[in-house]
């Protein structure tokens, strides 16, 4: 088995209509023995950006971090905000660094730009996609692209996001041994970051 | 500890309080070719004296500015080899920020790199300070066109329009009664041409000066002799 699925996840980022949301399931495992429910898998980068880490734990919190000191060193000399587009790219080349030793994440970049929705996913390697609608990352990754595929429409308003994101992610991990057992959700609007936890079946 | 016991910094304050070195290094910069630029509305212009010493240099082979990005450029007066240090840090450290972030270094940045630079080799032991200043063209964060300049201690300021090198007291003053913030590239590199005439010894033409020109929007270019020339004959 895959290091990358040694403690599983669950993770979908989705656009909106000037919003976008990203949610994700918060087991810690052991393969298929549970340590955690309440393991941190999404991190806020700045009030208009998140990033979901799926793969091994210890990797999220180095990576977490990391990224955290990259992006406030990057605001100190640039005396500027960073742009998610930037926070993506900067994520990328980080970890392509490692290419020959790679931190075993595959992570999705949501955040908003003047706005807009930007979404971004990436292997392990720093490979990234762009999409416009979802990107998907974990061990359920299968069961999430059905579930997005299916209830994804374009121009969904904040309340009608979360509805969507949370019924994705339940349904799919309820196929999925190594992730659920609870769940968190962030909508991130113009006019703040709106977090709210799932409870999920703990069986 | 340093590998010799001659790997001290020679610059040391003075009882004065001065740094002797830089000051020094200060006067190399006003004794080397007049260079000058303007950041119009819609661009800028950084323009050079390039002068050579014998009639039998080449002076297709000359190069005074040289492009950093394809959206920046730099000009020196001063020590060309020095100068050379320089760009080269620049570029590639413009480079890899553009690998890094996915977007275009802002000038700002690469000027502030450059500075760094600069300022290391005054406290650093066993090397001398950089013989030379730099103007720097190029866009902000916001795609603003800016000019910079970079002195031999690391101090760097941001300019509507500046001169460095012999003469460049007078050119400045010059400067500052032909510049407005209104003032469009097109109007900007004729000024440019201006003020270079006015201290030039001889006549002025398309092969012993050089332009380069950044239009917003667009990229960094260095102007060819018969462009230059152009632009001369129109102000005729």
């Amino acid at each position: 088995m895959s290091i990358l699925a040694y403690n599983g996840a669950a993770m979908i980022g989705m656009a909106g209509d000037n919003c976008v949301g990203i949610a994700a399931d918060t087991r810690l495992g052991a393969q298929a023995q549970t340590v955690a429910c309440t393991f941190q898998k999404t991190f806020k980068i700045s009030d208009t950006i998140f990033v979901g880490l799926a793969g091994l734990g210890s990797d999220v919190q180095t990576l977490s971090q990391t990224l955290k000191f990259r992006k406030n060193l990057y605001e100190l000399k640039e005396e500027r905000t960073m742009k998610p587009k930037v926070f993506s790219a900067m994520l990328s080349t980080l970890l392509y660094e490692k290419r020959f030793g790679p931190y075993f994440i595959e992570p999705i970049v949501c955040g908003l730009q003047d706005g807009v929705p930007f979404l971004s996913g990436m292997d392990l390697i720093g490979a990234p996609v762009f999409t416009d609608d979802f990107v998907v990352s974990g061990t359920c990754t299968a069961n999430l692209f059905g579930t997005c595929e299916s209830l994804y429409k374009p121009s969904q308003n904040p309340d009608e996001l979360f509805e969507t994101l949370s019924q994705c992610l339940l349904a799919s991990v309820d196929r999925d041994a190594l992730s659920g057992w609870g769940g968190v959700v962030h909508i991130i609007t113009k006019e703040g970051v709106r977090t709210r936890e799932l409870k999920g079946r703990q069986d | 500890m340093g590998d010799s016991a001659y790997s001290f910094s020679l610059t040391t304050f003075s009882r004065t309080g001065k740094l002797l070195q830089i000051e020094y290094a200060l006067n190399a910069v006003s004794n080397g070719r007049c260079s000058l630029g303007i950041a119009a509305k819609d661009g800028v212009v950084i323009a050079t004296d390039k002068k050579v010493s014998s009639t039998l240099i080449d002076v297709d082979e000359v190069q005074k500015i040289q492009s950093i990005s394809p959206t920046s450029g730099f000009v020196y007066s001063g020590l060309g080899p020095d100068y050379r240090v320089l760009t080269r840090s620049a570029r590639k450290n413009s480079a890899a920020y553009e690998r890094t972030y996915g977007e275009a270094q802002p000038i700002t940045q690469t000027v502030k790199q450059t500075a760094s630079l600069m300022q290391e080799y005054t406290q650093s032991g066993g090397v001398r300070p950089f013989g030379c200043s730099v103007l720097a063209a190029g866009f902000d964060e916001d795609g603003e066109p800016k000019l910079f300049q970079v002195d031999p201690s690391g101090a760097y300021f941001g300019w509507r329009a500046t001169a460095i090198g012999k003469g460049f007291v007078n050119a400045k003053s010059f400067l500052e009664k032909r510049v407005t913030s209104e003032i469009l590239l097109e109007d900007a590199v004729h000024t440019c041409l201006l003020t270079l005439r006015e201290s030039f010894e001889g006549e002025i033409n398309g092969k012993n000066i050089e332009v380069g020109v950044l239009e917003k929007g667009g990229g960094f270019r260095i102007l060819k002799e018969e462009e230059v020339n152009d632009y001369l004959n129109e102000a005729n």
